[in-house]
């Protein structure tokens, strides 16, 4: 009965989540420069509003990793964090305007993290007292308790509407002011790098290693002369330190707060952003926060069925690569290593565009079933794949479905040649 | 006083009800260490085959194969999903108990659409059983007393008296003993996943047709069942059903009395502050016991883990 | 391998931005509501009544203007205000101009705010907000802004026309008052309580209480105090599962009175209450279908029924909004100068075909209407709801409901 992320190495599925933390400069730099380009591919306000709230949810699933993959602590209910330091914020800002405070915007979000350090060092004084289930109810119960809060205490949650404010009435930073979405972005981003260095740098300190021993195992971590308890509780407020950042910059960003911002769905989103990127990486909840971001908030726009398709993912996901989307690319590591990464590819080729054609006409099927039960009478136009065509006829249906058989067919026969080319490429030596 | 009696049986109708969701569930927790997202969306899929097969067979005839029909399910994503994701450990289980809960939810919807389902008592329970001072006990209630305690009876006989329940016991504590006495471990997990998904489709069966069959229903269950089984302490039946119990008569009745948070200060002694709206914790002072009555649960839920992290009837610590 | 992502990202936005270019002859009404989720129904319900209506009352008669026609461009919101934010961007970066909205008054809230910081900070791509379901009083009053309006009656004129019906049953002594936590709830309670101590002195209110929204499981207690409190009649500002809840569980356990409430039909609820409500239910709404009006709405709905045969049209105004939305862009002879538009539906007094007048007072932007009360039931039905049989037939109408009643909104024109 232990719900810790243990590192078994004689489990290969669990090797891939040994896989080394450490990062050198390069990536950051990689990373920085990308956060200061981007704006100048994408222009529109839309894009920038997408990717702040990619950049927003990137700094909370790192938090959230701080403890689920590093400290093997599973929080259902960290969303808490995040959007008490959100609403902190949002108070702050709303004095800002109502007294002519002079203050300078962009330090708002350090008192959103400073609030949701304390309000995890509250919580963390008792939930951190043993890990497992133990931990994880507490944080689901206090959860429900602070959501179930921001309904009945409407003096701070602002009720079910939430709280608002303008984030222009700031003291002018350098002649910004705010007013325009690619400056926030700016502001965001800033926060985002400095966080996400400062929580690597977290996992580099004795207690960040310590709490990759007390998840690993907690008795002999305590030999080492180190309280389990106070490593888990370190582990605890820093993460609430970084939620409440991130929910300073959701207020910054959106200029309101609602209960959602609180509620268990939010909590159970970023534990399923976190895994889908892989706990086992530093990197793991970026990309699962890219991702995700972009399947909500994209792919609702092209389907309704968006959700479907999120569900069916994740149960992907968890059952072929248990490491995330991370995980995935690391596995090839060794192989690149070994520089026979480029035997892969034509295998790569064979296997997996076959597999992905097929799934899109699973996917075309879905679609099509869905238009054909719910679309209004004598609708029978539909467009799908930019192609539009009368869904009330065989044809569609015979492509769509022989494109998914054959597609998935070729991947299914051409997989166990993927496999030995997979193999052999992990092995070291010469060709055999 | 009448209605204390009305709301004792009312308050019992409750806590059976969570009781058959969380006697499944408290097994697969305890022997199988998983939190199973998905046992409220096992709930939900009871009471939409019992409504599909009604519209043709008639509820009776669903009452005996929607859950048939859901165990056999249940059995099928122990035996092809959360056995080849239990290898990866804990968190990945849960993470896919999580994405199974996502996913039958849009199911539902893709199948039987958005819209709440005309699921509806039989008519021959549809009348009054007996009324208390005005207040009528509809004959559905008593049929679902006797569902679950008959269930109830049915579960504590097979697990204490028969051969097949004292191996599961054991499993629950020892499986690699067990595996070494020559029982097939795996197939003890799939039946007990099976039975307990199973009985959480006999809830949805008999619970549709009152508190409404439509695609939110597992969501609004929630955690809920989680709470129960923690507080009655994992693996344990009978702590199961006292914390069903336990929970179904403190929320009946903190919503059937008005209890106000003033009036609880002002009897120990704290005088309301004037201009109560211009105070700081003015919504602490109008709370009222209905309003917080489906958080008590909760707050139960985490002094237990607090002081007592083995639950009321547990006998390990978590 | 973190650009590999990068790329997907780039392809993936660069699909919105792609989508700016097409139909640039169409005006564009974005449609923000949940169309995936516990609310989807009436999203997604919503969202045909909107298509129907454009194509319907505009398209096919040849558009507005010099023919363009009217699109209803889908965006799921999926009831949550921080998604709506986004999704609003996306639609002003899509070149909408006209955003349409309407379930829950907390997205409402957020959008109306949003809209007008929104238009504050760019003038040049600024959009009008159309309210057609949030019926929170304060979107109209302390928070009301030039760019929003409400087609809707708002909670306190839907209360004011309900209670003037239940004042003239004399039968009627103690009411019980029970309403979700939050907002619209309290509204709700309150227009109650303050319409009721008002005309009818005499009656006593036996409870007045809040539970909260979304979460009760089984309404059960709430039903027993009600009966215990010898209330012979119920309000009720719940909708959705609350309301069902709530309805059933009352009348299952010995509740003999009627229940007045907003929103109890369609979206399966009318054919989940069925017989057992048959005459118990009473509903406040604008635009009654039983009988209907003209036959110009029969026609209407006939063709709508032939189009959803499993719809519903619950929320007639959207007919209302499209139509008034096409007077005002010819008359203000644009369709991009949001200003002029706003201005022209700003005190316009428009014929319904659901019966009677709709004036968009100009002081607050809130539409003035005649307000119906109906009755569940499946006698006199011509046009049910959900296929049951069953539907809600009008028994009193209440002409230009609350034309005189005072707002606190100051409104800033621009």
């Amino acid at each position: 009965m232990n719900d810790q992320l243990k590192t078994d190495p004689s489990k290969p599925a669990q090797r891939m989540r040994a896989g080394s933390m450490t990062l050198t400069l390069g990536p950051w730099i990689v990373a920085a420069i990308a956060l200061l380009v981007m704006p100048y591919i994408f222009t529109s306000n839309s894009a920038l509003t997408i990717m702040n709230q990619m950049w927003i949810t990137v700094v909370f699933a790192l938090a959230y990793n701080m403890l689920l993959g590093q400290g093997g602590m599973l929080s259902f209910g960290h969303a808490v964090y995040m959007g008490l330091g959100g609403f902190f914020c949002m108070h702050l800002m709303n004095y800002i305007e109502d007294f002519g405070l002079a203050f300078p915007l962009p330090l708002l979000p350090l008192f959103g993290g400073l609030f949701g350090m304390g309000f995890a060092m509250i919580i963390g004084s008792f939930s951190t007292s043993g890990a497992g289930t133990r931990f994880a109810m507490i944080s689901l119960g206090v959860g429900e308790l602070i959501a179930a809060c921001s309904v009945i205490i409407v003096a701070f949650f602002g009720g079910e509407e939430g709280i608002s404010g303008d984030r222009t009435y700031g003291l002018p930073f350098f002649g910004v002011e705010f007013l325009k979405q690619i400056e926030v972005y700016y502001l965001i981003s800033f926060w985002l790098m400095l966080s996400a260095v400062l929580m690597y740098l977290f996992s580099r300190t004795p207690v960040g290693r310590m709490a990759n021993a007390v998840r690993d195992n907690p008795e002999r971590a305590q030999f080492l002369g180190y309280s389990a308890r106070w490593v888990r509780f370190y582990s605890f407020c820093a993460s609430g330190f970084f939620c409440g950042i991130a929910g300073g910059l959701f207020a910054i960003s959106y200029e309101i707060l609602t209960e959602e911002n609180l509620n268990a769905t939010s909590s159970g989103v970023i534990l399923l952003v976190t895994f889908l990127g892989g706990v086992g990486f530093f990197f793991g909840p970026i990309i699962g926060a890219i991702a995700f971001t972009l399947l909500q908030t994209v792919l609702s726009l092209q389907t309704e069925l968006w959700a479907i398709y999120v569900g069916g993912l994740f149960l992907a996901t968890v059952m072929f690569f248990p490491g995330g989307l991370a995980g995935l690319m690391m596995m090839h590591v060794p192989a690149l290593r070994l520089g026979k990464a480029g035997g892969l590819v034509m295998p790569y080729i064979k296997t997996l565009i076959p597999g992905a054609i097929g799934v899109l006409g699973v996917c075309a099927l879905i679609e099509m079933t869905f238009h054909f039960r719910h679309a209004a009478k004598g609708d029978h136009e539909m467009t799908l794949f930019w192609t539009t065509f009368d869904s009330h006829t065989v044809m569609p249906w015979l492509i769509a479905g022989i494109v998914a058989a054959v597609g998935l067919g070729v991947a299914r026969a051409t997989a166990p040649a993927m496999k030995e080319a997979w193999d052999e490429a992990n092995t070291a030596g010469g060709a055999s | 006083m009448e209605l204390i009696l009305v709301n004792v049986i009312d308050g019992l109708v409750t806590g059976l009800l969570l009781f058959m969701l969380s006697a499944g569930l408290t097994l697969i927790f305890s022997m199988m260490g998983v939190l199973n997202f998905a046992h409220a969306s096992f709930y939900m899929l009871g009471a939409y085959f019992a409504y599909q097969i009604s519209l043709a067979l008639g509820f009776w005839v669903g009452l005996l194969i929607a859950p048939l029909i859901v165990g056999v399910m249940g059995a099928g994503v122990e035996r092809y999903g959360l056995r080849r994701v239990h290898q990866y450990g804990h968190v990945p289980e849960l993470i896919f108990t999580f994405g199974l809960a996502l996913l039958i939810e849009e199911l539902v919807q893709f199948v039987w659409g958005k819209n709440q389902m005309a699921y509806d008592i039989p008519d021959i329970l549809n009348f009054t059983a007996f009324s208390i001072a005005g207040n009528s006990i509809p004959a559905y209630k008593i049929f679902m007393i006797f569902i679950s305690v008959g269930i109830f009876m049915g579960l504590l006989y097979v697990l204490t008296k028969t051969r097949v329940g004292m191996i599961i016991q054991a499993a629950l504590s020892y499986p690699r003993t067990v595996e070494a006495l020559g029982h097939n471990v795996p197939l003890i997990f799939m039946g007990v996943f099976g039975v307990g998904t199973a009985l959480a489709g006999v809830a949805g069966v008999i619970a549709g047709p009152v508190l409404g069959t439509f695609p939110g229903m597992a969501f609004v269950l929630g955690s809920i069942v989680f709470v129960t089984i923690v507080i009655g302490g994992l693996g344990s039946l009978w702590g199961a059903l006292v914390a069903s119990l336990l929970i179904g008569w403190i929320t009946t009745f903190a919503k059937s009395y008005n209890i106000a948070m003033s009036d609880i200060l002002n009897g120990i002694g704290i005088a309301t502050p004037e201009n109560l709206s211009d105070n700081m914790f003015r919504d602490l002072w109008t709370v009222t016991s209905p309003q917080i009555a489906d958080i008590l649960p909760y707050i139960l839920m985490v002094l237990i883990l607090i002081f007592r992290p083995a639950g009321l009837f547990g006998k390990r610590e978590s | 391998m973190k650009n590999i992502t990068k790329l997907g990202a780039v392809s993936a936005l660069s699909l919105i931005v792609g989508a700016t270019a097409a139909f640039a002859d169409n005006i564009k009404i974005a449609f923000i509501d949940p169309l995936s989720g516990p609310f989807a129904s009436t999203g997604t319900n919503g969202l045909h009544q909107y298509q129907f209506a454009a194509d319907h009352m505009v398209n096919e008669k040849g558009g507005v203007l010099d023919g363009q026609n009217f699109e209803i461009v889908p965006f799921d919101n999926k009831i949550s205000p921080k998604e709506s934010l986004i999704q609003l961007q996306v639609a002003i970066d899509q070149g909408i101009r006209y955003i349409a909205q309407g379930n829950s008054s907390g997205v409402a809230n957020a959008l109306t705010e949003a809209i007008a910081k929104h238009n504050k900070r760019n003038p040049d791509s600024r959009v009008l907000f159309l309210n057609y379901a949030a019926v929170d009083p304060a979107l109209t009053n302390d928070k009301c802004n030039f760019w929003h309006f409400r087609f809707d009656a708002n909670a306190d004129i839907k209360m004011d026309a309900l209670t003037d019906v239940m004042a003239a049953d004399d039968s009627m002594k103690k009411v019980y008052i029970i309403g979700q936590d939050y907002s619209f709830g309290k509204a709700v309670a309150a227009a109650a309580v303050a319409n009721l101590s008002s005309k009818r002195p005499d009656v006593e209110i036996v409870g007045n209480e809040l539970h909260p929204i979304g979460k009760v499981k089984d309404f059960t207690p709430y039903a027993r105090k009600i009966v215990a409190s010898g209330a012979d009649a119920i309000i009720t500002g719940n909708w959705g599962a609350d309301m069902l809840g709530l309805g059933k569980s009352v009348i299952e356990n010995g509740y003999e009175g009627p229940i007045f409430t907003y929103y109890a039909a369609g979206s399966g609820m009318t054919a989940a209450f069925g017989e057992s409500a048959k005459d118990r239910i009473r509903l406040i709404s604008q635009g009654g279908i039983n009988p209907i009006a003209t036959e110009e709405a029969r026609a209407t709905y006939d063709a709508f029924e032939a189009k959803y045969p499993e719809g519903n049209i619950d929320q007639s105004r959207i007919f209302n909004v499209i139509g008034m939305l096409a007077q005002a862009i010819e008359g203000a002879g644009t369709a991009d100068d949001v200003v002029a538009v706003a201005k022209q539906l700003e005190g316009m007094e428009y014929d319904s075909m659901w019966g009677g007048k709709i004036f968009m007072r100009p002081q607050d932007h809130q539409a003035i209407q005649d307000m119906h009360v109906g009755v569940h039931t499946n006698e006199n039905i011509d046009f049910d709801y959900d296929n049951s049989g069953y539907g809600v037939f009008t028994e009193s109408t209440v002409t230009m409901a609350s034309m005189d009643s005072p707002t606190t909104c100051k409104m800033k024109r621009p």
